[in-house]
């Protein structure tokens, strides 16, 4: 009989330290089959839907985008900083995310304006200033407005619009975008969501565990 | 004997008097404070934060309101018509935008007693007459 519980207690927890090894983040977006000629032979690949290229300003006046982030995973989100209604939420829990990987060198956050009449290089530095946010592990980034709004819907699958009669001026959602190294969507948590941003911590931590690969 | 049996009965009354218009001013408060916690939810929380801790240098947190001063910066006004520029709280200057808000009367007296007795502050009953009062004196 004691023996028995041995073995029940040893499988359970092997069948425990399997489930939790084997957890990985799914792909978002579309996704198509290409097939290649490698060495003379047929191999098919699956292509995922990736983040276009941009470059734009950070709070710092430096041009900045995609040729400086090939190295890093990313939580990515769209705010104005004179938003009342959801930012505050949002950029408290951001703020978590922000502690948890401010001295992780490949982990950063972009913080997208939608409103870039009204935030301009000094007012977003102001802002970041005021939220304690320091160093390059946090960007708030002024780019074109359509390109943005674009990127926005399409890419990042964050539904963004102006509406005048909204509270700001500014319809958006608050969604947390973490994309990784290969600019590919892996997981969208609601900002204002104190659970789902600790599962997005997790998740960051799971993905810096993912080996290199593609 | 008899005096004695009147000013007893006088006495009594005076007691159940007292007690029951206590009692009427802490069910107005409970009231008034339930009320005040799901217009904070509602109106406030999203900015203020859920302990009024505020957001860094941001947004100011609602900890400290016996620093607001009576006029134009006392709370009643501020909930109601909002407040543009400086503001020092906790010995922490603020600069910025609070947006007005629609509240009723009735609304925002609910809200400051919620304010003014959460977070660490603890300034009793204030009833609707002196909020009224207090908004009339805003600008």
């Amino acid at each position: 009989m004691r023996s028995l519980n041995k073995v029940i207690i040893a499988l359970l927890l092997f069948a425990a330290c399997k489930s939790n090894n084997k957890k990985t983040l799914p792909i978002y977006g579309s996704r198509q089959a290409v097939t290649k000629t490698v060495n003379g032979q047929q191999v098919t690949d699956t292509v995922y839907q990736t983040i276009p290229d941009f470059t734009f300003v950070n709070q710092y006046g430096d041009s900045t985008g995609t040729k400086n982030l090939k190295k890093d995973i990313y939580v990515a989100d769209f705010f104005f900083t004179s938003c009342p209604s959801i930012c505050p939420v949002m950029q408290r829990n951001m703020l978590n995310v922000y502690t948890a990987f401010k001295d992780t060198a490949d982990v950063k956050i972009l913080s997208f304006t939608i409103d870039p009449r009204h935030d301009t290089v000094p007012v977003l530095k102001k802002y970041a200033d005021k939220l304690g946010v320091t160093g390059n592990s946090w960007w708030f980034l002024l780019g074109d407005k359509d390109k943005v709004y674009d990127m926005a819907a399409k890419n990042f699958l964050v539904a963004v619009s102006q509406d005048s009669t909204a509270a700001g001026g500014y319809i958006h959602q608050g969604y947390f975008v973490l994309v990784d190294k290969q600019k590919r969507v892996r997981g969208a948590y609601d900002g204002t969501d104190m659970k789902q941003v600790n599962q997005l911590i997790d998740d960051i931590k799971t993905l810096k565990a993912e080996p290199a690969t593609n | 004997m008899k005096f004695r049996v009147i000013i007893g009965i006088c006495g009594i009354l005076a007691i159940v008097f007292i007690i029951s218009c206590q009692d009427e001013q802490s069910i107005d408060f409970k009231r008034y404070y339930g009320e005040g916690s799901q217009v904070y939810q509602t109106h406030c929380q999203n900015c203020h934060g859920s302990k009024g801790e505020g957001l860094a240098s941001l947004i100011p947190p609602l900890t400290h309101v016996a620093d607001l001063k009576k006029g134009k910066t006392s709370l009643p006004c501020i909930v109601q018509f909002g407040l543009q520029g400086k503001i020092t709280v906790a010995g922490k200057q603020f600069e910025g935008n609070m947006p007005p808000s629609d509240l009723t009367p009735i609304e925002v007296a609910q809200v400051v007693i919620y304010v003014s007795n959460s977070f660490g502050n603890q300034h009793g009953f204030m009833s609707e007459d002196e909020v009224d009062k207090a908004l009339g004196s805003c600008r």
